[in-house]
């Protein structure tokens, strides 16, 4: 796997899964990102890393039009996902959501039960209707997500009752039990301990396998472990962008080597 | 002396108090306010509860107890000024007056909320009294057994609640049918889907429901809703051919209950966090599917608050039903039909002349009381059923 993500920049784009063409963002006068041009791959996991506020979550929101639930924000520029603009009218957010998911980077659990917070995506859109195949996404994706054996007696319990790193894997969980084709995950393991962050980068690594795999993260270790492809955000610009062992060995921009290595942030 | 003028010189003794105590502390500590506990002002403050606190007390309870005499007055003011001398005496620099007014400040908080508690015991009270004389004189089974309503100042009436009850129960629950819904799609409406501006506009307006008088409300009932109902409803349909019926009274209180119901919804569910919403839509719900799914469960416990709410100013109006439903106590089903509630005939059971002896009269408390105790129930339900859910999302 890794070796096909090795070429050039020109060969990404034709098997682009997400193509992104001179992206602004503006919330009011805050412009929050600048001219994006990227090409993130299908199979594979995209790094995002950067100082705070340089824009990483609003990028992300961009790519399932998360922001057009901020009024304030204002969205210009093309992206292109398998091809299709997602801007263009005939576009659904509510499917193009269903299909590119997306784990906050604040936990967010519906106050329901942990059971009924995991079987609300594949419940909304009608992907299983009996209780038995219900049960089984439920185990399958809070198995995944590393939370299962701390749930699995107490599936009735309100989510919301949970810790603050236990909420991140439900919210992980309920992400992946709609099998989304790309994933959106913003700082997952922020509040994570080291053995629960192992099983977390491991199931990343897992989905690589079949989706794209978008991360914004805090942690140049973590980027490094689990990212075929970096990119660094400064002031919402990026600055740079290519393969995650490049980048992180030989960054091409001095401000990249300034980040990575400590001194700006 | 009078009252008042006893009352104003005690102000005078204590404002004096304020003066010498606070001079007093800054004397002793040579001019420097530093070399004192408190500050200045505490001493004067403290010379001041302590001149007024028992001075007022006494004052109090000789008012109570007995005629006012020159010799209650005096006693008054020398307890005031003894309290005076006594707290000058008192104030030293390392006296702690600082603590000694924070106590007085509590004091006075506690005695505020005394104040509302002292009152409702006092309602229910006078209430317990008149209602015990009441089934002194009247069978407590017949009163709230008996399906007939026919008070007669001859005596040998028939006092049965169960009409009124019937009348206040049914004619609440059409004003929250209707109600109830309107108020809480309008208020799921302004807070998920309105814009700025309408928002700015409607809000307000809704509001301004809540402002009219209840008599108002009455009024249309009576000269628009009812002619209304009954020509095209009512006639038509062969049900009765009176203005004044459940469904007038029933759908005007809806109206009235509308901004009550919308405004506290639409608060609540403004208050619900976007993140929730945020974490539904990210999940390719739609904007429908998120807010009966996730914003509503959230915002339920205030929700119920508000309907139970509602509930209790339906239960408790009056103007609207006598103008709107009419006067007849009646056990039925007709919707069409006049009917009447508690409030109304509490109201007529006590107006015109009447003897504060008779059952005929008395029945008036009995039945206040069991609204009371109907409006509480509803209120203790109300707060068990927000804790409830309170434990549940939080
Ligand atoms: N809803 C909003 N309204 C207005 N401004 C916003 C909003 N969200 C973000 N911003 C602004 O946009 C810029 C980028 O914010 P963003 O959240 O994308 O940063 P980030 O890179 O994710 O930071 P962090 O690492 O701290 O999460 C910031 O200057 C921020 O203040
Ligand atoms: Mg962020």
């Amino acid at each position: 796997m890794k070796d096909t993500l090795t070429e050039g920049r020109g060969t990404a784009a034709d098997t682009a899964k997400i193509a992104v063409r001179g992206l602004q963002v503006h919330y009011g006068d805050t412009h929050a990102v600048r001219d994006v041009d990227v090409d993130i791959p299908d199979r594979a996991v995209t790094a995002l890393i950067g100082p705070s506020g340089c824009g990483k979550s609003t990028f992300l929101r961009c790519l399932n039009r998360m922001n057009d639930t901020i009024p304030a924000a204002r969205v210009t520029g093309e992206i292109r996902i398998d091809g299709e603009d997602i801007h263009d009218a005939r576009v659904d957010p509510v499917q193009l959501r269903a299909k590119v998911g997306m784990v906050f980077q604040k936990p967010n659990p519906f106050p329901k039960s942990i059971r009924d917070n995991v079987a609300y995506g594949p419940k909304i859109h009608g992907l299983t209707r009996k209780r038995s195949e219900l049960d089984e996404v439920v185990e399958k994706s809070l198995r995944r997500a590393a939370l299962w054996d701390e749930v699995k007696n107490r599936l009735d319990a309100p989510g919301t009752g949970l810790s603050g790193g236990q909420q991140q894997r439900l919210c992980i969980a309920r992400a992946i039990a709609t099998s989304p084709e790309i994933l959106l995950m913003d700082e997952p393991c922020s509040s994570l301990d080291p053995i629960a962050t192992a099983q977390i980068e491991e199931l990343i690594d897992e989905l690589r396998s079949r989706f794209a795999v978008v991360i914004v993260t805090h942690s140049m270790q973590q980027a490094a472990r689990v990212s075929q492809r970096t990119a660094f955000f400064h002031l919402g610009r990026m600055v740079e962008y290519g393969d995650t062992g490049k980048l992180f060995t030989n960054p091409a921009d001095p401000r990249t080597e300034s980040y990575i290595t400590g001194r700006i942030g | 002396m009078t009252a008042t003028s006893t009352l104003l010189t005690l102000l005078v003794i204590a404002a004096s108090g304020f003066v010498l105590a606070r001079a007093r502390a800054l004397a002793c500590a040579g001019g420097d306010s530093r070399a004192l506990h408190s500050l200045p002002g505490h001493y004067g403050w403290a010379s001041v509860l302590l001149t007024l606190g028992p001075a007022l007390a006494l004052f109090a309870l000789l008012k109570i107890a007995a005629p006012p005499t020159p010799a209650g007055t005096l006693a008054v003011l020398a307890l005031a000024l003894a309290a005076l001398a006594w707290s000058l005496r008192r104030t030293r620099p390392n006296f702690r007056a600082r603590q000694t007014v924070e106590r007085g400040v509590l004091a006075l908080l506690m005695l505020a909320a005394c104040v509302a508690i002292a009152t409702t015991a006092g309602i229910v009270l006078s209430m317990l009294f008149e209602t015990r004389n009441f089934f002194a004189q009247y069978d407590w089974r017949e009163f709230f057994l008996s399906t007939t309503w026919a008070p007669r100042f001859q005596g040998d009436s028939d006092l049965g609640i169960l009409p009124l009850l019937w009348g206040t129960l049914y004619i609440s629950l059409i004003a929250l049918v209707f109600a109830v819904p309107v108020g809480l799609f309008a208020a799921i409406y302004m807070a998920e889907y309105a814009g700025g501006r309408f928002r700015a506009i409607v809000k307000p307006a809704i509001e301004v429901l809540a402002g009219i008088p209840t008599i108002v409300y009455g009024l249309f009932a009576l000269i628009t809703v009812g002619p209304l109902l009954r020509d095209y409803f009512a006639q038509p349909l062969g049900l009765g051919t009176s203005g004044a019926s459940v469904m007038t009274a029933g759908l005007v209180m809806g109206v009235m209950l509308i901004p009550f119901v919308s405004s506290l919804s639409d608060d609540i569910i403004a208050q619900v966090p976007q993140s929730l919403r945020d974490g539904s839509l990210g999940l390719g719900a739609t904007r429908s599917e998120t807010i009966r799914q996730v914003v509503l469960p959230a915002a339920l416990p205030g929700i119920v608050g508000a309907v139970l709410l509602a509930a209790s100013r339906a239960i408790g109006e009056t103007m609207i039903v006598v103008l709107g439903a009419g006067a007849a106590a009646k056990l039925g089903l007709n919707p069409f039909e006049a009917m009447t509630t508690i409030t109304v005939k509490i109201v007529s059971q006590l107006t015109g002349e009447s003897d504060f002896a008779a059952p005929e009269t008395l029945v008036a408390f009995a039945l206040g009381l069991t609204l009371f105790a109907i409006t509480l129930s509803l209120n203790v339900l109300a707060l068990a059923i927000v804790r409830k859910y309170r434990e549940q999302y939080e």
